[in-house]
């Protein structure tokens, strides 16, 4: 693979999708510390939010040590170089969560959707492009159809003002093939001055070697996180990724070194939960179930008596999707039943 | 004997034509006006062939018959954007308005709930909150007759094929306007109103999860029976309406995982959503209707 000379945006997830296996309890400091190392050591992008997104808040995934808001408002303004992002699903949060983001100073909106129904994002894509935002529409679950099917929904999405439209691989499934097939079908039926990105999760262990696929088929933009702090066995390891793309000669404006004492120093010792391949979250790879599940399914699991793999299995079986968190209790509460009628 | 109550069914889509359905078996109501903006519309042609008049005109197509044909009553399944005006434009001949569109113009109606003090106010407009609004909300209200509720939170998860363009155009609409319903009807001091679509195939029946936080230990046995008579009373005219799993008890929580069948009247049966929106409008305007008729014969 010659990745020679290529450039990429890298897009750090550890205060957003990390939140998950943080059960949503960072602080407002906690957040500020990783992210202005992330900025001294040259990330351009940050996510900070609710793991869920803006207006995540909820008994449903969690309620966070602070509000949407308080983070923001906290991070926001510490930051020298990198751009703060948001990430806003339709259903959970609304627009004037994303205005209120735009007041506290977030560039990035991205608004996301479950792969099959980017109609639900026109009026949060509106606005935010309307805001003159760098507006990115963010396809999750994007394993569960084909690429046609996903470039019919990226196109909805760039006729409602997105800049940037993402391959979210949430369930951590995807196959390099998987992502080559899609990113350069994006790039290639897609405007030229739209970019396209990849979010994956490295629950089957594929997030660097997708992430590379990626590249090489076109995309700009790549999601990871400082430590793999994210939902599942996390996101694309940043540091192992920046060390990767330096072997290869593309640029990342990103300082490795600085990178990986963030992840050793700072992210590591604070971690509550160990993000890694284990049983359950090597069965959300396996079986494609959206990666947050996680830690809901292990508590299910532990309250009714039941094996998390299975409770995760039949979520995948059932075909759920993001945000179904509800799901899991009533699953176990199901699975309950019907181990005490045999 | 006593003649039925005229209606209007304003929209001429899905949730309209199976309001017409529902609507057509009323004892007390009989739909006349069927109105639309597209002269190709399926729904025109099914309810001219059901034998009710219909305009292609939008409200303004049906307005110079509105006293000629006593049309009292009129339902509204278009979108919020329209409403306002729709309402304005019936509203000049005193026709009383079920919303069911978001737009919550008018005081949120679910029939379990406060169908009867909404109707004993005369209010000109009542707003039926959203599908997943009248879905939750009873159970909300089943804990908060209990015991104070200081947070209600409903999920409703609906399947693709059961979200239409108006829901999809403005979902922001949908989760506020939800949210709202569970703090004024519901009860719940805070309110939030998640929507989830899913587009599982085969589809998947309308799911909807209540969680409640109540503000002390929550009173088990009370909060189970009230939970069970609140159900009864929305399985008359839902029939669908299950509680699969729960009351969970957990701490302060407490969260019923429901399903909803719809009756498959026109819509499909998984559709529970619009069949318990249509058959609440139906409720409701049959209330309305009976008032009416009491007022005449007084």
């Amino acid at each position: 693979m010659n990745l020679q000379g290529k450039k990429v945006t890298l897009h750090d997830m550890s205060l957003r999708d990390g939140m998950h296996p943080q059960r949503h309890q960072l602080t407002p400091e906690q957040m500020i510390e990783v992210a202005t190392a992330l900025d001294e050591a040259g990330v351009p992008l940050i996510e900070v939010t609710h793991g869920d997104g803006l207006g995540g808040a909820s008994v449903n995934y969690g309620f966070p040590a602070a509000s949407d808001e308080a983070y923001l408002r906290a991070v926001v303004p510490k930051m020298t170089r990198a751009k703060i992002s948001a990430l806003l699903i339709p259903g959970i949060g609304t627009v004037d969560h994303l205005r209120m983001a735009h007041d506290c100073g977030v560039e990035t909106i991205r608004v996301a959707t479950h792969c099959t129904e980017a109609d639900v994002s026109e009026q949060h894509i509106g606005l935010g492009a309307k805001m003159e935002m760098d507006t990115v529409g963010f396809l999750m679950m994007a394993h569960m159809i084909g690429p046609e099917e996903l470039l019919e929904q990226a196109k909805l999405m760039q006729g409602y003002g997105a800049n940037c439209l993402y391959i979210t691989d949430s369930a951590g499934f995807m196959l390099p093939d998987d992502v080559t097939a899609r990113v350069s079908l994006f790039r290639e039926k897609l405007d030229a001055d739209v970019e396209v990105g990849f979010h994956g999760h490295h629950n089957m262990h594929m997030g660097i070697a997708n992430s590379l696929a990626a590249i090489e088929a076109g995309a700009a933009r790549i999601d990871g996180s400082v430590a793999g702090m994210g939902a599942g066995a996390g996101n694309t390891p940043l540091e192992s990724f920046v060390a990767v793309l330096h072997r290869m000669g593309v640029d990342t404006g990103v300082d490795m070194w600085k990178l990986m004492d963030i992840a050793e120093e700072i992210v590591y010792p604070l971690m509550t939960h160990k993000v890694r391949v284990d049983r359950d979250s090597l069965t959300l790879g396996y079986a494609g179930v959206y990666s947050s599940f996680l830690l809901h399914a292990k508590r299910a699991a532990e309250k009714y008596g039941l094996k998390s793999t299975d409770i995760l299995v039949e979520l995948g079986r059932m075909k759920t999707v993001g945000g179904q968190e509800d799901m899991i209790e009533d699953v176990a509460l199901d699975m309950k039943k019907a181990g005490t009628a045999e | 004997m006593t003649t039925k109550v005229k209606a209007a069914i304003i929209g001429s889509g899905n949730i309209g034509t199976d309001l017409l359905y529902k609507a057509l078996r009323s004892e007390i109501i009989e739909p006349v006006w069927m109105v639309g903006i597209d002269p190709q519309s399926e729904g025109l042609r099914r309810a001219k062939a059901l034998g009710l008049k219909t305009t292609a005109e939008g409200v303004k197509g049906m307005e110079p018959h509105i006293a000629e044909d006593k049309v009292q009553i009129a339902w509204d399944a278009t979108s919020a954007y329209v409403h306002e005006s729709n309402n304005a434009l019936v509203k000049k001949h005193g026709v009383r308005m079920v919303d069911l569109t978001p737009a919550a113009i008018g005081p949120f109606c679910v029939p379990p709930v406060n169908l009867r003090e909404m109707v004993g106010r005369s209010e000109q407009n009542v707003n039926m909150v959203t599908c997943g609004g009248q879905a939750t909300i009873p159970m909300v209200a089943a804990v908060s007759r209990v015991q104070p509720v200081e947070y209600g939170e409903i999920i409703a998860t609906v399947s693709s094929k059961s979200a239409g363009p108006g829901t999809r155009k403005n979902i922001d609409e949908f989760t506020r306007t939800t949210a709202r319903g569970v703090e004024v009807v519901g009860g719940a001091k805070r309110g939030k109103a998640i929507i989830i679509i899913n587009p599982a195939e085969p589809p998947l029946i309308m799911r909807d999860t209540i969680h409640c936080l109540t503000e002390r230990a929550p009173r088990q046995e009370e909060i189970i029976e009230s939970a069970r008579q609140m159900i009864a009373e929305v399985q008359k005219y839902v029939p669908g309406y299950t509680l699969k799993n729960g009351p969970v008890f957990d701490g302060n929580r407490v969260s019923f995982y429901m399903e909803v069948e719809g009756l498959g009247d026109f819509l499909p049966k998984y559709a529970g959503n619009l069949d318990i929106m249509t058959a609440a409008g139906l409720r409701t305007a049959e209330l309305i209707a009976e008032e009416i008729q009491r007022a005449e014969a007084a």
